[in-house]
């Protein structure tokens, strides 16, 4: 089975939805004539990203009576769609999301479990930890979503896996950062270092969205990425430009890789579990 | 080895295009710079003649009577150069009444005045021109504080304060900035004969090494000095960081209500754009 997908790294307007909202309707439009079956855009891809005190004024709710959300839903009756916003829940809590929305459905919602404080981010300021890392069936397969400095804890991509994603959708609004004599920055090295890792050692397809664009001094540098089963790198967008980025994957490669490569079936979750019972509890 | 050499095509690309959206963001599409002929303004100019078009940059040059010559030359080359628009404005008769009114005025407090009697020129030209005010203030004087505030310090965005003086000539080499200008001893020229070497006691090539290893590289002193500093010149050096930190920070409001600016009011200058 084969399957169209278009990273959409895009530049988004700080705290305007609306605007944002307009810019995601008219590129879901296009992939979808360019005949894309999934289209995935980065994290916070409705709000912008450093939100600060704007956070609570541009929450919507992944439901068709949200004003902006049924939009959303009215377009994914053709295509898939995976957007990044800000979740309120019915308590007031603020949550960085991702939602897959499907056939004028909402398939799943990620809330992001590791919030980064330290350094230039300060989202557990203004955001709550999200508390669920789970996979989703969707009609093109079994998807996990995790964003940004989710996955860089290994668990977060490691769950997914083993609750049956076969194709990891990445999202980030990722800083540029660490200039050197090399043609990219070093934070684009990390990154597409670790998707090219997770692909390897879990052959599974891992696509990473990264937004593009300045907030004050802060670039962003997309270079979205989509790897396959052998870590190959299949498509690769351009760093620091808004375009579209459309991979067709071949998802039977899932099953060569993992006929060359059973690292699935070996996986030991029993003895992962007793070996962290044990850590824990001597830990305690 | 404490190498600052960087990918210059990256770091252009990155600067005009954070110049080219902040100003634009803003809803200007013109900037105004303060060009004194030295490789900080004029790799200020060269960056935003390509983010924005060289019709959209105005170049101003603001010599005192005493300004050396060299560096009116400097700033023309830069301006014929690129093809940016310019225009002279000496600032000798704003500054000359005050100093008459102070005969005994050192050399802090009449450099301090003339770089703020520039400040004053820009921000009318900013108005004038309808252009944001792009700044020329490198990482090296930011971080030592060698700078007047409300005064050379002042700018609606600064694309080079990210970069170390030895970065800024690297990078004005790569963009072809005239050798004659990267070459020169900087001065802030507020006096005959004066070079910022001489002032601060130590090189740029020196305190650069060094102060990438205490802010990048978040080294210790006692790692600095391990590394090969002297320990007078480490301890020197972050004594002016921190005593000049007061330069780089908004001044602080006394907080009396529930929610006070800069607290926890909270929002970037790019706030709805």
């Amino acid at each position: 089975m084969k399957l169209t997908i278009a990273l959409a790294q895009i530049y988004t307007k700080l705290g305007d939805v609306n605007a944002n909202l307009e810019k995601h309707l008219s590129l879901i439009a296009e992939a979808r004539r360019a005949g894309a079956e999934l289209i995935v855009f980065p994290e916070l891809s409705l709000t912008g990203y450093a939100l600060q005190d704007l956070t609570p004024s541009v929450a919507h709710s992944p439901t068709v009576n949200d004003p902006v959300f049924r939009y959303l839903i009215d377009a994914s009756k053709d295509i898939d769609i995976v957007v990044g916003f800000v979740d309120e829940d019915a308590r007031h809590r603020f949550f960085i999301a991702g939602a897959y929305l499907s056939q004028g459905m909402v398939l799943h919602v990620h809330h992001k479990v590791y919030l980064p404080t330290y350094g230039l981010f300060d989202e557990g300021r203004f955001f709550a930890w999200g508390d669920t890392v789970q996979a989703f069936d969707t009609r093109f397969g079994r998807m996990g979503i995790a964003i940004c400095e989710d996955f860089w804890h290994a668990s977060v991509p490691y769950l997914l896996w083993l609750d049956g994603a076969d194709l990891l959708l990445f999202t980030s609004a990722s800083p540029g950062r660490g200039l050197n004599t090399e043609p990219r920055l070093e934070s684009a090295r990390w990154v597409e270092q670790i998707n090219k890792a997770y692909a390897s050692l879990f052959t599974t397809f891992v696509a990473h969205v990264n937004r593009v664009g300045y907030e004050d001094g802060l670039n962003f540098w997309g270079g979205s990425t989509l790897f396959d089963p052998d870590g190959k790198l299949l498509a690769q967008g351009p760093y620091h430009q808004e375009t579209i980025v459309y991979t067709e994957i071949d998802l039977n490669q899932l099953h060569r890789s993992r006929v060359r490569l059973p690292l699935l079936r070996d996986e030991r979750t029993e003895l992962v579990k007793r070996e962290l019972s044990r850590i824990l509890e001597g830990a305690r | 080895m404490i190498d600052l050499r960087f990918n210059t095509d990256l770091a252009e690309n990155i600067l005009t295009g954070f110049i080219k959206t902040e100003i634009t963001r803003a809803g200007f599409s013109h900037a105004v710079i303060g060009l004194s002929g030295g490789v900080d303004s004029s790799l200020s100019c060269f960056l935003t003649a390509k983010a924005l078009g060289a019709e959209n940059v105005l170049a101003v040059r603001m010599p005192y009577r005493t300004s050396s010559q060299d560096s009116l030359e400097h700033a023309q080359k830069v301006i014929d150069i690129l093809g940016i628009q310019s225009i002279t404005l000496p600032i000798t008769e704003m500054v000359e009444p005050l100093f008459a009114r102070f005969p005994d005025m050192g050399d802090v407090r009449r450099g301090n005045a003339m770089a703020r009697a520039r400040m004053i020129i820009l921000y009318d030209q900013s108005a004038a021109f309808h252009g944001l005010v792009v700044g020329t203030g490198n990482k090296t004087e930011i971080l030592l504080g060698y700078t007047t505030l409300y005064g050379d310090s002042a700018c609606a965005i600064n694309p080079i304060g990210d970069l170390y003086k030895t970065q800024v000539r690297q990078l004005a080499r790569a963009i072809g900035v005239p050798e004659v200008i990267i070459d020169k001893p900087p001065s802030a020229d507020l006096w005959a004969g004066q070079t910022d070497e001489d002032e601060l006691g130590f090189t740029y090539a020196e305190v650069d090494q060094l102060l990438f290893l205490l802010v990048d590289k978040r080294y210790s002193p006692r790692e600095c000095i391990d590394a090969g500093f002297s320990k007078d010149f480490v301890e020197r050096v972050i004594e002016r960081i921190r005593r000049y930190h007061y330069k780089r920070v908004l001044p602080p409001i006394a907080k009396l209500s529930n929610r006070t600016v800069g607290y926890d009011f909270l929002y970037l200058r790019d706030w709805g754009t």
